[in-house]
């Protein structure tokens, strides 16, 4: 991930004023991240910490597709503010759900 | 003078995207709360009834849906090299990868109708024969949180579909990508989707 760090994370139109990302490297870690995810639910380790891997593991993938397939690392910040406006939403809604079982 | 001042003020320039690519963000966001509220009613249904749930691999068939992962990741890289393709002016390139794109959106589709039929017909689930929509809060929140990321995938197959038969004629290029991109947002948003409800429908 570290080969794009450099980009203007306030470039304008996706695509335009930063090198092209490297999607197929993103698709290696995308692949080894699913066969990791396969590999952990049959672990015989406590459910807890196959659950808890495999929830980081999937924010993980949803994160590095939306960065870099969706271009969120090279769009403004106004729009990403955007994207991450319902976030907080559902945050809430889950936790508030959560709770139910505390 | 105030008005020569106002005149030369660059016109007003927003979030600094054009408008197709926010509206389809705006979209998005009312699609994340969809899923959201989805993945909420099946978080509070599971933690509530956790007997009625399967262990991962003893009803769903997690191989073959490992392989639609695949797929669904394949296509998303194709979908983004679609549009590179375009800004590249690569007119070989577009076409190639968006019916490559097109094909594996459509085996996805494939894969899952098979696995839907396997289920229905052959599943075994609590001693009786057949998973379906009715096989309790298991089977009801499977078949509409699969069932409902299905349909969006039909939706972008059409549209890909669409951009297909567009790129035959030249129709996209350097001047003209946003129809791409806006499609490609879409339908990686359709593989992120499915990246979460594979990990707590199938795995966990």
């Amino acid at each position: 991930m570290s080969e794009a760090g450099s980009h203007s994370a306030e470039a304008g139109d996706a695509g335009h004023g930063h090198e092209a990302p490297k999607y197929m490297l993103i698709w290696v870690y995308l692949l080894v991240l699913t066969l990791a995810e396969v590999g952990v639910a049959f672990l015989g380790i406590p459910k807890w910490i196959i659950v808890t891997s495999l929830l980081i593991m999937a924010v993980w993938k949803a994160l590095l597709v939306a960065l870099y397939y969706m271009h969120l690392k090279w769009e403004p910040k106004r729009l990403r503010i955007l994207v991450v406006a319902p976030l907080p939403a559902v945050a809430i809604m889950i936790i508030v759900i959560m709770m139910e079982y505390v | 003078m105030a008005h020569a001042a106002a005149a030369a003020r660059a016109p007003e320039r927003g979030l600094d995207v054009y408008t197709q690519k926010v509206g389809m963000w705006v979209f998005l966001c009312s699609e994340v709360m969809f899923f959201a509220g989805l993945i909420g009613s099946y978080v509070i249904l599971r933690f509530g009834a956790s007997d009625s749930w399967g262990q991962p691999g003893e009803v769903l068939n997690v191989p073959v849906t490992a392989v639609n992962t695949f797929i669904l990741i394949c296509s998303s890289v194709t979908m983004v090299k679609a549009f590179a393709a375009a800004e590249a002016d690569d007119q070989k390139g577009i076409k190639l990868y968006l019916f490559l794109t097109f094909l594996m959106g459509a085996m996805f589709l494939g894969i899952q109708a098979y696995e839907y039929t396997e289920l229905i017909l052959h599943g075994e689930w609590q001693g009786s024969h057949g998973f379906t929509p009715q096989a309790g809060l298991y089977g009801a929140t499977f078949f509409t949180m699969t069932g409902f990321h299905g349909f969006h995938v039909f939706l972008g197959v059409v549209c890909l579909g669409w951009a297909f038969k567009r790129s035959l004629a030249g129709e996209w290029g350097p001047k003209n990508t946003h129809g791409l991109e806006v499609l490609g947002l879409y339908w990686h948003f359709v593989d992120l989707v499915w990246i979460i409800l594979f990990t707590i429908v199938y795995l966990i």
